[in-house]
């Protein structure tokens, strides 16, 4: 089976390939530094994400909720922050936001957990509940004078490069966050006895109760996981744009979950790999980047999304139909 | 004296007012291998969760390595070396042999990470423990069912267990993996692990065991060394009654125009050449190895997995069976294998299930369904199968696993079905209701409907069939006239296949 | 006679508590808004808002009476809705005779449902044939049909919709309106067809184990293309009734109703894993939901305390289910 997900991720990697040359092709400019480090900085936030909806869906769960964590967390962070005059340390706003996310998350496991409620509908609940929670009793005006350690971490570049025109385009250092938990991410699932758990438990869960693998424990992991990412992928997004918009990221569920049903994960549970999530993210992060440049209006961006993930899962489930034999 | 292991006293167990076990005694010794034997809810199942620790029960003592315990929790049994393979093996498909082998070391030990070189340590450590080699890289959902089992087992006598618990293990094994499962038995016996082996096959617990302890209605009926025991004696505990085992006798002649009959019908992979007849009244038992191809010429003749070459007649006449439709349409019917995942709606009513693939008949103008009719006919069926309920809204969950199989055999003999196809027609039935559905396929043979056979179950298809073909790498390499077949001469049959 | 009552409550006891909180709601809001809950203005009004949901909501219960969902139900209602206005406002030509207008309206219906069904032929192929989840496949289509909605209308609206249209969304026959006959007219004829009809028993057997159903011989593919072809068209049929109520399509239309329809059948006794569910459950709960939104809206709750509420209804409900379920086992 591992020789499948390698197999898997190499085809990913070829159609990334090939698109980038075709896109390329069609319009130099794809080239460019200016547009390579946009696309870069624009996989971060749905790659934060998907890394969460990767670990649910090894789980065998699903988990819709997290724009509306992502939401929640950073704007209630950015509002406090802004009332309390904040002008500390980045590391307070991540915390705070992911601290929220994990709250939220941690709801999540407990419904899903304690009641045997499928994750689809208690995730649409609490998605609901906590959207409409902030928006009836928080606030509903976007916050755009945003506390100045979130504006420096805008800024913030690790390469940086003024073009012939005069202008300075930089390599965003938000990458190397998602970097960082992608590769905390994959540790867990690789070589910790949890991330194992995570596998056993979306494999089979009754399997994994009679192996004694603590499977309350590893819900209550996955799911507050999910809300931590989330969490932290919401505040990068709102220090990205600059903006605390609590009508931000409706829809993005469907890319990320397009991208983590891309990369190889099943929604049965128990198969997924970061490394093909992370192709997953780039592939629609590209797809969405690139229809401008090859002269599609941003009208279609919905449509190509749509038919993406309708194309690539109806080819998985083709594929195991025909070799899955049994 | 060696020591007990397992020795429970006078165990009392009640699920919401009803008994499920009434003083209960079963003691197992180091290096046993016993036999607890029962009908379907005799309360087996329910002690295997009470050793396990699952279950608590109302009063009794329960002692384990002559420690004894008022409140056994499943982490307490397993420490005492209580092992459960249960009939789904609780393996996860999605992960390797070596990491279904060290996961519970893993998880006990209470390590935060896992160590590859660890993992293949102990899974090698592990299979050599009972005698075994194979490929520790490959995901267990490529193992066939045996490899699966071996797995399971391993893993358990990996974890130090002193006792194995085997729920059913004989169920989906053909007849040579059921021998090297019971070698495999008797090598743990000499390293001092002892067996309870939980089953309702008679002769196998006549072939393994040394102790023998019956239960029925919760309460243990019989117990005793094995030598002290013959299939006639047990069966009769099991039940409470005795059962008769005549044969079956067919009056019809071969010269008569079957009802059935295929020439040279052939699949890719699976079966090739297969020449079958079946006339009115006949019942033709067809039995070979598990991946002989035995399964996938049931489903070719059901159209669920159609054929690729040969010619299929009914009576007489070529017919096309392409799809399960067709099938139908041609009169034939088909039980499946395993009931509760291909046979019943287990949530939808008694009615529903009975008529599952028959509403149309009771359609009246505009596609209406006549429910006052279905009532009728649905009260007939129940009467004439025996199945037994106060009511057919009820949901067909709260029948026992003998009056379930009568609704699936009733819901095909009322399509008007002329052949009647069964996979494993008994599997999961108690003895008692076991004999119900034989003296029923008989009386439907009677009334002229040919029956196929597709069993495992050598004495079910002596008994109740006339002839028997054997299938060996998609071929029929024997047919046997059951009227005097011994039970010996068709196992020799079956193993010269090797 | 009192026994058959009992056995009645009995048997339909998930049906008759949820009648009793529908009641106790209505009481509620009576005593909570004294004047202008229990007025005949408050009941014509929600006579032509609930139907809509109404109506997507028996659509979301047959994706699930087969153990599936249908997440696309409001992408399909919108496409539905636009494809109609553009056959008003780009074909028909204007100042149109009364006769024409209706002959377009006529045709404008025949597309909407022809939409529907397209749209969902697509679901059905894509859940039975290509054995993709349910939730992935609509999850897809949805995104699919509301870019094409989005691509078609730039994202703006459609407006001047034929005066002659609006009928069908705010006309009345006598004291009904014309959106609740449609929906009660709707709602009568699936109670029937999925008790008293083959096709029907079909879903819940098939909801209930699709593999033995596939055994019995029941087409399931077939079944599976049907319900959701009928789901679409159920779909388009609110879609139109939406843009004549408001007089105008627009691609992100009633986004909230994917929630709401499934709050509506979860209330209503469907259970989400497949094989159980009653058409008078969805008629009262959709009753319980309208009398909760009407209320609100009188206590002045903004749409964004709805939808918090919304959302811990939902919850709320699946775990009182599952104390239902529980203390049924034992």
């Amino acid at each position: 089976m591992n020789k499948i997900f390698k197999r898997n991720e190499l085809w990913l990697f070829c159609i990334l390939a090939l698109l980038a040359f075709l896109v390329g092709g069609s319009n130099s400019s794809f080239w460019s530094r200016t547009n390579l480090f946009s696309l870069f900085k624009s996989s971060v936030v749905m790659g934060v994400f998907a890394l969460g909806v990767l670990l649910v869906i090894v789980s065998g769960g699903i988990d819709i909720s997290f724009p509306a964590v992502a939401v929640f967390s950073f704007y209630i962070t950015v509002k406090y922050l802004l009332y309390i005059k904040f002008t500390g340390s980045i590391v307070m706003p991540f915390v705070m936001s992911m601290t929220i996310g994990i709250i939220l998350g941690l709801l999540n496991a407990f419904l899903i957990s304690t009641f045997k409620l499928i994750p689809l509908i208690v995730t649409l609940g609490t998605g609901s509940a906590v959207t409409g929670f902030l928006r009836a009793f928080v606030g509903t005006t976007t916050l755009s004078n945003l506390p100045q350690p979130l504006i420096d971490f805008s800024r913030w570049n690790i390469y940086t490069e003024t073009l012939a025109d005069g202008s300075v385009i930089g390599f965003s250092g938000s990458f190397l966050i998602f970097v960082a938990l992608a590769l905390l991410v994959a540790f867990i699932l690789r070589v910790t006895t949890m991330g194992r758990g995570v596998y056993a438990l979306g494999g089979d869960q009754i399997a994994a109760v009679r192996a004694g693998f603590p499977v309350r424990k590893i819900y209550y992991f996955t799911y507050g996981m999910a809300g931590a990412l989330a969490g932290i992928a919401g505040i990068i997004h709102c220090s990205l744009i600059r903006l605390a918009n609590p009508r931000d990221l409706e829809g993005i569920e469907l890319e990320v979950i397009a991208a983590v049903v891309l990369g190889g994960a099943s929604l049965t549970g128990g198969k997924g790999t970061v490394l093909g999530t992370i192709l997953g993210v780039f592939l629609i992060v590209l797809i969405k980047g690139s229809l401008i440049l090859v002269g599609i209006p941003t009208d279609w961006q919905k449509v190509t999304i749509g038919v993406v993930l309708i194309t690539a899962t109806a080819l998985t489930a083709y594929r195991s139909a025909t070799h899955g034999g049994r | 004296m060696p020591n007990r292991i397992v020795c429970l006293a006078d165990i009392e167990k009640s699920f919401g007012g009803v008994k499920v076990l009434n003083k209960v005694s079963l003691s197992v010794k180091e290096g046993e291998i016993c036999c607890l034997a029962g009908e379907n809810g005799c309360g087996k199942s329910t002690l295997i969760k009470i050793i396990s620790g699952v279950y608590a029960q109302d009063s009794g003592q329960i002692a384990l390595n002559d420690r004894s315990y008022s409140r056994l929790k499943p982490i307490d049994s397993i420490r005492e070396g209580i092992q459960v393979i249960y009939q789904d093996f609780s393996l996860f498909p999605n992960l390797t042999v070596a990491e279904n082998l060290s996961l519970s070391d893993q998880v006990e030990s209470r390590r935060a990470f896992v160590s590859l070189t660890n993992m293949r340590r102990i899974a090698r450590e592990s299979l050599a423990m009972i005698g075994i080699e194979m490929d520790t890289d490959k995901t267990v959902e490529e193992l066939p069912v045996s490899g699966k089992q071996l797995v399971a087992i391993a893993r358990a006598v990996y974890c130090n267990a002193r006792l194995i618990i085997m729920d059913e293990p004989t169920t989906t094994l053909t007849q040579k993996e059921i021998e090297s499962l019971f070698a495999l038995i008797r090598h743990l016996k000499e390293k001092g692990i002892s067996t309870l082996f939980v089953s309702h096959k008679i002769r196998e617990m006549l072939d393994i065991t040394e102790k023998i302890t019956i239960m029925r209605n919760g309460r243990v009926v019989a117990s005793g060394d094995t030598g002290a025991f013959d299939e006639v004696s047990i069966t009769q505990a099991m039940t409470g009654r005795d059962i008769g085992g005549e044969r079956f006798h067919w009056g019809g002649s071969l010269d008569e125009e079957p009802l059935l009959r295929t020439e040279k019908l052939s699949k890719k992979g699976a079966f090739s050449g297969i020449d079958l007849s079946l006339r009115r009244g006949e019942m033709v038992g067809i039995t070979g190895l598990l991946g002989s191809g035995r399964t996938e010429l049931a489903l070719a003749l059901f159209g669920s997995a159609p054929s690729d070459e040969g010619k299929i007649f009914r009576n007489g006449v070529e017919v096309s069976i392409r799809s399960i439709q067709d099938a139908m349409k041609n009169g034939i019917a088909y039980v499946p294998e395993d009931r509760l995942t291909e046979g019943l709606f287990l949530d939808q009513s008694i009615e529903r299930n009975l008529f599952a693939n028959t509403y149309k008949k009771f359609e009246t103008f505009v596609g209406m369904l006549n429910f006052k009719k279905i009532r009728v006919t649905a009260s007939e069926a129940m009467s004439n199968y025996g199945i037994v309920s106060p009511d057919i809204a009820m949901p067909v969950r709260s029948l026992s696993g003998g009056n379930q199989q009568r609704v699936v055999l009733a819901r095909w003999m009322s399509t008007g079905a002329q052949v009647l196809i069964l996979n494993g027609p008994t599997v999961g039935v108690d003895v008692g209701s076991k004999f119900d559905i034989h003296k029923k396929l008989r009386e439907i043979a009677n009334s002229g409907v040919g029956i196929l056979i597709f069993s495992d179950d050598i004495q079910e298809l002596i008994i109740n069939c006339n002839r028997i073909l054997v299938v060996h790498k998609g071929r029929f390499t024997n047919e046997l006239d059951s009227e005097f077949l011994k039970e010996h001469d068709l196992v020799e049959c079956l193993n010269a296949n090797r | 006679m009192a026994q058959g009552l009992g056995k009645i409550i009995k048997s339909e006891n998930n049906i008759f508590q949820l009648a009793v909180i529908t009641i106790c709601t209505f009481a509620l809001m009576c005593w909570l808004l004294p004047g202008t809950f229990l007025t005949m203005r408050n009941f014509r009004s929600m006579s032509f808002q609930f139907p809509e949901l109404g109506i997507l909501s028996l659509a979301m219960m047959l994706a699930m009476l087969t153990g599936g969902i249908d997440l696309s139900l409001v992408g399909i209602a919108n496409l539905a809705s636009i494809l109609g206005a553009f056959v008003f406002v780009k074909l028909m030509p204007a100042n149109s005779s009364h006769e024409v207008v209706v002959a377009y309206i006529v045709g404008v219906v025949a597309l909407a449902l022809f939409v529907g069904m397209s749209c969902g032929l697509l679901n059905g192929f894509l859940i039975s044939k290509l054995n993709v989840p349910p939730i992935l496949a609509t999850l897809g289509t949805m995104q699919f049909y509301t870019g094409i909605a989005i691509v078609l209308t730039k994202g703006a609206a459609v407006i001047g919709l034929p005066t002659q249209y609006s009928v069908i969304g705010n006309g009345s026959l006598g004291v009904f309106s014309i959106p609740l006959i449609i929906f009660i007219v709707l709602l009568i004829f699936f109670a029937i067809l999925l008790r008293k009809t083959n096709f029907g028993i079909n879903l819940y057997l098939i909801g209930s184990n699709a593999k033995a159903a596939i055994f019995s011989g029941i087409k399931v593919n077939k079944n599976l293309m049907i319900s959701y072809m009928i789901g679409g068209c159920l779909a388009g049929l609110a879609g139109l009734i939406m843009s004549s109520r408001t007089n105008a399509a627009k691609a992100d239309y009633g986004t909230s109703y994917i929630l709401q329809s499934i709050l509506v059948a979860v209330l209503g006794g469907v259970k989400p894993t497949g094989g159980s569910g009653k058409a008078i459950g969805i008629l009262i709960a959709v009753l319980a939901l309208q009398f909760l939104s009407s209320g609100f809206s009188m206590l002045r709750f903004s749409n964004f305390a709805k939808e918090f509420v919304w959302g811990v209804f939902l919850l709320a409900i699946m775990i009182v289910n599952y104390f239902t379920n529980e203390r049924n086992k034992t």
